[in-house]
């Protein structure tokens, strides 16, 4: 017997389908979204011909990892940031008294179909930089260029993850975990070298970011640092994300054993 | 073993209090406070009480959703948050407004998803279905999506959700609030016929003072976290004095209606002195005798005994909580 979690995968979709003018105008808007973040940066590039050093085909290449990291975390977790609604019409309750997980049950009864046109699009733009970037393939590099997106993914979940289990038990948080998903996502579309300051130390190895797309950028173009940090820094992007991954699921089990302790 | 096993129950809460412009005090509530509760195999066990009495946070910490504070706890030989999994395929919860359907799609897809989430066989799924389905009318509604049923067509639903895996022990949290007539009716019928059987173990929260008397052979009075009674429905009738009335009506008036007899009162009387209430509150003369003694002094037109209703005797409860 298949895994429950699929069947439930499989009703979500059905549940979207069933409204299916809202569902394409959706997918369409999400599209939309990202075609104007795209088009910001080659704005940009009609008034310098170089960005921190980097040209509109590195620079496309950045942008596109953390496109692909940001709508692949989007896809599987977005919908989290509910969570207040759901404890508030109950919905946690009901999924606590089935013999499955919460986290995965809460991840699949309300997910996304809908932002699975970003992923799409996101992987088209994503294959079109690396070959407009002229990578010089290695085995390594193929897997980086597979990893690197997945890794990143796992890591905007986890932030996405642990944003959304703080505002559990502080209301007010929610601005403070926009901050960094939807924050990271426009941070990571740079090299990180143009950001300075408290600013770049805060998101790009405080929180991580700077291995979502920059690093692994950089090995794929085997491009030294601008700021003189080592390029296989690229690789370490797996364990970023798992540290974070662990981070995340420590934020989530305390709360959940939270809400247990003091109901909604 | 007892199916449900809990000793010195408790829950608290910690809410803050406003206590000036910025400032907020803690302060602890105990919403459930030391609830010994023990139920056997197929009981059928109303829990009651007024508003905020801990009646459904009870149930939560009995279903494994809340962690209690204090006391022991043990449903199906589980602790319920630990071994909350285990638990779930022992016991049916329906939450009378939080669904365990989804709500886009049609009635009997939900079925089929629980059969996936709960593992059961598709036989056993198949019987109980069936059972369900002739039992609670589901038939001309297992194909609209849940969005568009009614209540009454929903609560069905949720009821057969909560019965597809064979559960051990149903919990049911207002199961009738809000229902129609129509529908109330269905739902206990349906309750009684399934506690009937003597392997299913039922409990039960409610406002509604018929599904007590249909379903809940035992009663459990809770008020500010405390069990105040624990008995059947007679007992409680008669720690709480219900009375039974004899009520006359008289062809002309008497004198004097009050009546020098044991256990009997005077309990009201028409402006024009035609129709009398007596009550009883059984420990002196039985209806019979206070009848007997009343046609010795007046002429009896008609009368009537009305038996103690179950609401005075709560609305009593409530008003002394």
């Amino acid at each position: 017997m298949a895994s429950p979690y699929l069947h439930l995968l499989a009703a979500q979709a059905r549940s979207q389908l069933s409204y299916r003018a809202s569902f394409a105008l959706d997918l369409f808007g999400n599209v939309v979204t990202l075609g104007a973040d795209l088009l910001a940066v080659l704005i940009l590039f009609r008034v310098t011909p170089l960005l921190g050093g980097f040209t509109i085909a590195e620079e496309l290449l950045i942008f596109a990892l953390a496109a692909t990291a940001f709508a692949l975390a989007d896809l599987a977790v977005g919908n989290i940031e509910r969570i207040r609604l759901y404890v508030r019409i109950g919905l946690l309750d009901a999924l606590l008294v089935r013999p499955l997980g919460v986290l995965p049950q809460l991840l699949v009864v309300d997910f996304g179909l809908r932002r699975a046109g970003r992923v799409v699009y996101a992987a088209v733009l994503l294959a079109g930089a690396l070959v407009y970037a002229q990578v010089d393939w290695t085995p390594g590099r193929v897997a980086l260029a597979i990893v690197a997106p997945i890794s990143g993914a796992v890591l905007f979940s986890a932030i996405f993850v642990a944003g959304a289990t703080v505002a559990f038990w502080w209301i007010e948080s929610g601005e403070l975990a926009n901050a960094l998903t939807y924050g990271g996502r426009d941070f990571t579309a740079y090299p990180v070298n143009v950001y300075s300051g408290w600013f770049r130390r805060v998101f790009a190895f405080g929180a991580g970011f700077a291995f979502v797309a920059y690093y692994p950028a950089l090995v794929l173009l085997g491009r030294p640092d601008p700021l003189g940090l080592p390029t296989g820094l690229g690789w370490a992007s797996p364990a970023v994300a798992g540290v974070a991954a662990a981070v995340a699921a420590f934020v989530w089990r305390t709360g959940v054993r939270q809400y247990r302790s003091t109901g909604s | 073993m007892s199916v449900i096993e809990a000793v010195g129950l408790r829950k608290q809460f910690t809410v803050r209090v406003k206590s000036g412009r910025l400032r907020r005090t803690r302060r602890t509530v105990a919403a459930v406070d030391g609830v010994d509760l023990t139920v056997e195999r197929g009981e059928m066990l109303g829990y009651i009480g007024p508003n905020g009495a801990g009646k459904s946070t009870t149930l939560k910490m009995l279903t494994g959703v809340l962690m209690p504070s204090g006391g022991s706890v043990r449903v199906c030989g589980y602790a319920p948050v630990p071994e909350r999994t285990r638990l779930a395929r022992r016991i049916g919860v329906v939450f009378g407004q939080r669904s365990q359907l989804w709500w886009d799609l049609p009635l009997q897809e939900s079925f089929t998803l629980l059969r996936h989430i709960y593992r059961v066989p598709p036989a056993d799924h198949a019987a109980r279905l069936r059972e369900c389905r002739s039992l609670l009318d589901l038939d001309e509604f297992l194909d609209t999506p849940v969005r568009q049923l009614s209540l009454g067509q929903r609560m069905r639903g949720e009821l057969t959700a909560a019965l597809l895996h064979g559960p051990e022990v149903l919990f049911l949290d207002e199961p009738t609030i809000g229902l129609d007539v129509v529908s109330k009716q269905a739902v206990r019928g349906f309750l009684a016929a399934q506690g009937s059987r003597g392997d299913t173990t039922l409990v039960l929260t409610t406002h509604d003072l018929a599904d007590i008397e249909r379903l809940a052979r035992r009663l459990v009075v809770i008020d500010h976290g405390r069990v105040v009674h624990d008995g059947t429905l007679d007992s409680l009738h008669a720690r709480y004095g219900s009375r039974r009335l004899v009520v006359v009506d008289l062809a002309e008036p008497v004198p004097d209606p009050a009546i020098e007899l044991p256990g009997v009162t005077l309990a009201a009387a028409s402006p024009d002195g035609l129709r009398l209430t007596y009550a009883l509150d059984g420990s002196g003369v039985t209806a019979g005798e206070l009848v007997a003694r009343l046609a010795t002094t007046a002429a009896l037109r008609d009368l009537a005994v009305v038996e103690p209703s179950i609401e005075e005797v709560v609305t009593r409860l409530y008003a002394e909580g």
